[in-house]
């Protein structure tokens, strides 16, 4: 199907008006309102005790959930790929839960877990262990988030390569453990690595269940997207910005990172 | 044979062991951050009886949220089937200068945190919005947000079947004298037809629950721009964990049957292929 030159270019005009209005402007603008009072201004907003107690404690939760659901991630697509076990099917279908249920949700369901009224609550508060309200819900809500990409990145790369290698090892004599660290995983680094980048961004940026089981404690338990509302609802907004622009800026590498993996990911290469 | 059938069979044996230990592991991580607490959700729901369940699914209010959400949810998804599909239509078959910046940005709104992308649409279309447009607090504004968030879904959905969809069956039905509505309806539609359905099912599907962009630029007027999640949030808020398990309930039915229904599309795709 071949377009004429005139519908070639209004399918353009459209397309990159739409993406300029909802997208990039947007964007832009909040680089633009960030630093239109200079950069002293926002070097003292993102500099401020609680604007670095936030940082820290997202870099914290972020780098306790990416490992976890890292191994699970690998672990549970090899067993998907691999595998040819009874239920296979349904926790496939449950794996990716955590992208359909409203963030809400599963603050709340953290909650009546965690909670003083929840069904472990009670016992964990006599062990003298708080979970909601404190760094332990943060990091099981990020963990809950953010389960399914590892996953969903590297089984069908599992898939692709196929298990012709894996199994010649094994014929050689090479041991499960052996197998997996020196033919699997080099075959789904960059699956793998995808994956990671994609955790990171959204650890990073889960905001509502992390606004149900956090208590918001500036300066404990405060992460940065919590920080930007926060600081928004008290007519902050030139602290908003900085924190966003901030925030902005690690999406934009993000996005950097997955630019770079893709075609490598995409060859498989060995 | 039996030399060669012994160590293959030692191997399978071995592989397994490692294979049940790791699968079980995983399992049991599985079950306990995602599938206990969401457990708790619905027997939470019915803490006060079957009534007192119905009683708060169908309060004005929350029937009110459930209707606006699906209604906007619908919305979104529609926009992004025109506009998704349009968009990678000109990223697969357009040439121009910097196409390939505009494609990588396209997952901005994967990567950007949600809250960020609602203050990011609130300088725009707020009150003090350089091109005047002030949406802020209207319903206008939250199917804006739901558009923002769920970008990516259709494009990156159509895209790969537009690269890999041959374009001889095209050439072949212009050569025949069909004209270029002729082919887009009969030839490229029919190809794209999964992909745009199930990347507009996702998009609706991360529309019902979606909380953070919605919740600076829509104002959570009960009755008019509150949706599901935000109501939640607030029955949440007011120590009601009862109602908003309940509520709760009724969102993770209807994520579960999207899922479902995106799953059947999957296989319906995999079928159109061959």
């Amino acid at each position: 199907m071949t377009v004429d030159r005139r519908w070639q270019l209004g399918l353009r005009a459209v397309a990159l008006a739409y993406l300029a209005l909802l997208l990039f402007v947007p964007v832009a603008l909040i680089f633009y309102r960030t630093f239109e009072h200079g950069l002293g201004a926002v070097w003292e907003s993102i500099t401020t005790p609680a604007a670095i107690h936030a940082f820290q404690l997202t870099l914290e939760v972020t780098l306790i959930a990416v490992p976890l659901n890292t191994v699970f991630g690998i672990v549970m697509a090899i067993a998907l790929a691999r595998g040819d076990w009874r239920g296979k099917g349904l926790v496939n279908a449950l794996i990716d839960l955590p992208f359909a249920v409203s963030p809400i949700v599963i603050g709340l369901s953290l909650v009546l877990v965690y909670g003083v009224h929840g069904w472990l609550g009670g016992a964990l508060a006599d062990a003298g262990v708080q979970v909601i309200f404190s760094l332990p819900g943060i990091v099981l809500a990020t963990i809950f988030v953010s389960l399914p990409f590892v996953v969903r990145e590297v089984t069908p790369v599992l898939k692709e390569v196929g298990d012709d290698q894996e199994q010649a090892a094994a014929t050689l004599g090479a041991g499960a453990w052996t197998t997996f660290r020196r033919i699997t995983l080099p075959s789904i680094r960059w699956g793998v690595a995808y994956g990671v980048v994609l955790s990171v961004a959204r650890c990073i940026g889960e905001f509502g269940a992390v606004s149900v089981v956090s208590g918001k404690i500036s300066g404990q338990t405060e992460t940065l997207t919590l920080l930007v509302e926060k600081r928004f609802s008290n007519f902050d907004l030139a602290g908003a910005y900085a924190a966003s622009a901030l925030l902005a800026l690690i999406a934009l590498a993000t996005l950097l990172a997955m630019t770079a993996i893709k075609p490598r990911r995409e060859e498989g290469d060995a | 044979m039996s030399a060669i059938a012994a160590p293959s069979s030692v191997r399978s044996a071995r592989r397994s062991h490692s294979g049940a230990l790791g699968l079980g592991l995983s399992t049991l991580w599985l079950s306990i951050i995602v599938l206990l607490p969401l457990s708790a959700v619905v027997a939470h729901s019915l803490d006060g009886g079957i009534g007192a369940f119905w009683d708060a699914v169908t309060s004005r209010q929350a029937l009110a949220a459930l209707r606006f959400t699906v209604l906007v949810s619908l919305a979104t998804a529609l926009v992004n089937v025109a506009g998704g599909t349009l968009i990678a239509w000109v990223l697969v078959r357009d040439r121009f200068p910097g196409k390939r910046i505009v494609n990588a940005l396209i997952d901005l709104p994967f990567a950007l945190p949600t809250i960020v992308a609602g203050l990011v649409l609130l300088t725009l279309y707020g009150q003090r919005s350089p091109l005047g447009i002030d949406i802020a607090y209207t319903q206008m504004a939250v199917v804006v947000a739901l558009l923002f968030v769920t970008l990516p879904f259709v494009i990156r959905s159509v895209q790969p079947v537009l690269i890999e969809l041959d374009r001889e069956m095209e050439e072949a039905a212009l050569s025949l004298g069909a004209r270029n509505a002729t082919i887009f309806r009969r030839i490229v539609a029919p190809n794209l037809v999964p992909a745009i359905l199930s990347g507009a099912a996702l998009a609706f599907a991360r529309a019902i629950g979606e909380f953070g962009s919605i919740v600076l630029i829509s104002g959570n007027i009960p009755f008019h721009t509150q949706v599901s999640s935000v109501y939640v949030f607030k029955l949440i808020e007011s120590d009601a964990p009862t109602s908003a398990a309940a509520v709760s309930t009724v969102l993770l039915v209807v994520s579960l049957l999207v899922l479902l229904a995106i799953r059947g599309l999957g296989r319906w795709g995999a079928r159109h292929d061959r």
